[in-house]
């Protein structure tokens, strides 16, 4: 079943790339939709780093003192100026262990 | 003129600033995947049949929270649709290729590897075989993307699960959008589409991940609106 569904996703995944390269002619995405789609990752993915952050595994809201709100401020912080991805996502990480093994 | 082989090597240059994120995040993957409690072949099947970092991810992270597998599919689409975009744009590139070529090529098409190509397109517009530059990217990426996905499998099993591996995820989706905290509109649409999530965190299904972006692109379509 869930072999299943991952090759439905693949497939849905490739079409995603090869449609606008070999099936239709280019000019098809008006440039109305073409701005609109460099806004996907904006209106994506914090849908999942919200919940990820503020919603523990139980569904419930956490604390404002929770450690994970401090591990993503850090990591936002870093790579804001660093541009760099690996220390956004390891500051993050070790200041989150940080609260929680250290202080 | 360059010749085939040369574009293919420039593409693996220009690409390869970008393992130093690409190796870690597919490490973090295949890590993820098995903390999340999926089978290994499973977690590392997803890299060659759908191949896309951020919707592998989220799509374990759906289903191991209880999500159907409909929403699940659906929003690993929705997290790609980006890719028309690309493809629109390296149309134009790739527009005297032959059918069966055009339809291999599409695979290896990837965030970084599209960035780096149609930077070089751009320059290089003249060159006879221009694809091959996207090869050189796209080709690489792969396997460096299969490799880390094995190697985060691998060390994933090791991993003591007091260690919080999962607060991985949002961190390296924080990474990737990070830079766009510079653009206001983007922003808003980030925020709509977070709050969003959260407000609709019990529709059921786990159908927020669906909703808050229709609601953060139509935010989108309207912010475009009033820029012009």
């Amino acid at each position: 079943m869930t072999w299943l569904s991952i090759t439905i996703a693949g497939i849905l995944t490739y079409m995603t790339r090869m449609t606008m390269i070999a099936l239709v002619r280019r000019d098809l995405l008006g440039e109305k939709i073409k701005a609109v789609l460099a806004y996907v990752p904006s209106s994506v993915f914090p849908a999942i780093i919200f919940p990820a952050i503020f919603i523990n595994d139980n569904g419930v809201y956490i604390n404002m003192n929770d450690p994970k709100i401090f591990g993503a401020i850090v990591a936002i912080l870093v790579g804001y100026f660093s541009k760099n991805v690996i220390a956004t996502i390891f500051s993050g990480l070790l200041s989150y262990w940080f609260v929680i093994f250290i202080s | 003129m360059l010749s085939k082989k040369q574009l293919f090597t420039r593409g693996m240059i220009d690409v390869a600033p970008h393992m130093l994120s690409v190796i870690p995040f597919g490490i973090i993957c295949g890590a993820i995947g098995v903390e999340l409690g999926f089978n290994p072949y499973l977690v590392y099947g997803m890299s060659i049949i759908i191949f896309g970092g951020a919707s592998q991810i989220v799509y374990l992270q759906l289903l191991s929270g209880g999500a159907s597998t409909l929403v699940a599919v659906t929003s690993v689409g929705v997290i790609n649709s980006r890719h028309l975009l690309y493809g629109a744009v390296l149309s134009e590139y790739l527009d005297k290729l032959s059918f069966l070529k055009k339809l291999l090529i599409s695979y290896f098409i990837v965030d970084q590897g599209f960035a780096e190509s149609n930077k070089f397109f751009k320059k290089n517009k003249t060159e006879q075989h221009l694809h091959y530059h996207l090869i050189g990217t796209g080709g690489t990426l792969w396997v460096c993307w299969q490799v880390a996905t094995i190697s985060g499998i691998i060390l994933g099993s090791f991993v003591p699960e007091e260690l919080g591996l999962k607060f991985a995820i949002p961190l390296t989706f924080i990474a990737i959008v990070v830079q766009d905290l510079k653009k206001l509109d983007h922003v808003i649409v980030m925020l709509v589409c977070g709050i969003s999530s959260l407000l609709f965190f019990d529709a059921p299904f786990k159908s927020y991940i669906l909703i808050s972006p229709i609601i953060a692109l139509f935010v989108a379509a309207l912010l475009l609106r009033l820029k012009k």
